[in-house]
């Protein structure tokens, strides 16, 4: 069974149909990316996935996102549940202006973990889960502020980890960043794939067929494709995805 | 950026057909060679490898280059990688015509035992394969292309006829045996040009549909 069904997804934005008609499956361990040009919904999509869309005013939809089956749309589905179970990182670090450790303690701490010892052992698993534990193991107090937008992406990544999602979404996670950090952000997305179900949006067409086994290419709110990356990057069946992939427009 | 890319694209396919035609040039001028004696040629012929080895080279930098330069995808990459298995396929091609131009010299001095008949037809057919494949090619043409892959079957019978000839003048009379020896590897050169263009042609199905022949 897919981790995520969206099933016959419409999305509106007041009177503009963002999102139409949508159905995908996600499969478990799975990275899938989103590629389309600006404006084309795969961000809206993604911030659908873990109900980010019902702080947008104005917003509403149709249709179902079924996590393990469940709609999470559903009127009993806790919010705050949901976004433990699906994780989100942004496009711009967004560390908050605390300690490191209190960065990735963060989130625990509203699940009412309080004791010490197993915070800290959160801490150091989802700092070694996000590949920057040897960077900051010994400046656990250091203002996360301080450290490089690398850094920071990746200590906003083991944020994310230390609530144990299922599901990372990621929206231009490295659009940011240096070649390096992209490199070693990307290197660590297919680490996590071992424990963790991945979407991710991006605009690097490399950076999709570098890490996802999936990719989904949307235009002015449609799924025009979505298939396995080597198949879609190599013969693409739409004749809009294949003018998009090569440059001829977006 | 993108029109950047179709003009670089427009340039490869260019010296492409440069490359296809000097290759097709020398297949022409080595069974001239062959049937006038002319050692001249023969020896001209040989001196032109370079020429078609610098075309080699020169293409594969290019195709590399646009690679590094503009991380093709799909049907942009399928081109490129095909233009890199073909020049290999022409340079092949360039090489055996100069080695039948190597041979004809040491034929120079001598009668033939037999008329030349299907050694020059199996030259034609492989010089129609391979201007058909490059055409093919330039036009994305996938049904000329499966025409020269069945072509080569006529390549390959008259290859059988070329050879139970000249099985049959060893085994009347072993003095003949030389010559019908060096005229087995013209003929033997001839079918493996024939099965160069073929894969050249293959190569054109697969930068058109993304399947190749062999899969």
């Amino acid at each position: 069974m897919s981790k995520l069904s969206i099933r016959n997804f419409n999305l509106y934005y007041d009177d503009f149909h963002a999102l139409k008609d949508i159905n995908m499956e996600i499969g478990e361990k799975e990275i899938t990316a989103f590629i389309g040009p600006s404006g084309c919904g795969k961000s809206s999509l993604l911030k659908s996935l873990n109900r980010m869309n019902d702080l947008v005013e104005g917003c509403s939809i149709n249709g179902e996102v079924l996590l393990d089956g469940k709609n999470i749309y559903d009127k009993d589905v806790d919010v705050n549940t949901l976004r433990k179970r699906i994780g989100m990182v942004f496009q711009k670090p967004n560390p908050f202006p605390m300690s490191i450790y209190d960065n990735i303690a963060y989130g625990p701490r509203t699940h009412n973990i309080n004791n010490k010892a197993r915070l800290d052992e959160i801490v150091e698993k989802s700092l070694r889960g996000a590949a920057i534990w040897d960077e900051v193991k010994d400046d656990l107090k250091k203002n996360a502020l301080r450290l490089s937008g690398g850094q920071q992406q990746r200590i906003c990544i083991a944020r994310a980890l230390a609530v144990e999602p299922e599901i990372l979404l990621m929206d231009e996670p490295t659009s940011a960043l240096d070649p390096i950090s992209t490199s070693k952000i990307e290197s660590l997305v297919q680490e996590l794939k071992d424990k963790y179900t991945i979407i991710i949006v991006t605009h690097n067409m490399q950076q999709a067929t570098r890490v996802s086994d999936k990719t989904a290419f949307f235009l002015s709110g449609e799924v025009i494709e979505f298939n396995d990356t080597d198949t879609l990057f190599s013969i693409p069946k739409d004749k809009r995805t294949e003018d998009y992939i090569t440059g001829r427009f977006g | 950026m993108r029109s950047h890319f179709d003009n670089e694209l427009e340039i490869l396919n260019n010296e492409l057909i440069k490359m296809g035609s000097l290759v097709e040039s020398k297949i022409e001028d080595s069974i001239k060679a062959l049937i006038n004696r002319d050692t001249a040629l023969a020896k001209e012929i040989m001196t032109r490898d370079d020429e078609v080895d610098d075309m080699e080279k020169a293409i594969e930098n290019r195709c590399l280059q646009l690679i590094i330069r503009h991380h093709p995808v799909a049907s942009d990459l399928r081109l490129i990688s095909s233009i890199l298995k073909m020049i290999t396929d022409l340079e092949r091609i360039g090489d055996q015509a100069a080695d039948i131009a190597e041979i004809s010299l040491l034929l120079a001095d001598q009668e033939y035992i037999k008329e030349l008949r299907d050694i020059p037809k199996m030259a034609e057919a492989t010089i129609k394969m391979l201007k058909n494949s490059i055409d093919a090619f330039v036009n994305k043409s996938l049904d000329l292309a499966h025409e020269v892959i069945a072509f080569d079957d006529v390549v390959d019978d008259l290859f059988d006829i070329v050879k139970d000839d000249l099985i049959d003048f060893i085994n009347r009379d072993i003095k003949y045996g030389e010559q019908a020896i060096n005229f087995i590897m013209i003929a033997k050169y001839l079918e493996r040009i024939g099965d160069h263009a073929q894969n050249i042609a293959e190569w054109v199905v697969f930068s058109i549909t993304g399947v190749h022949h062999s899969n």
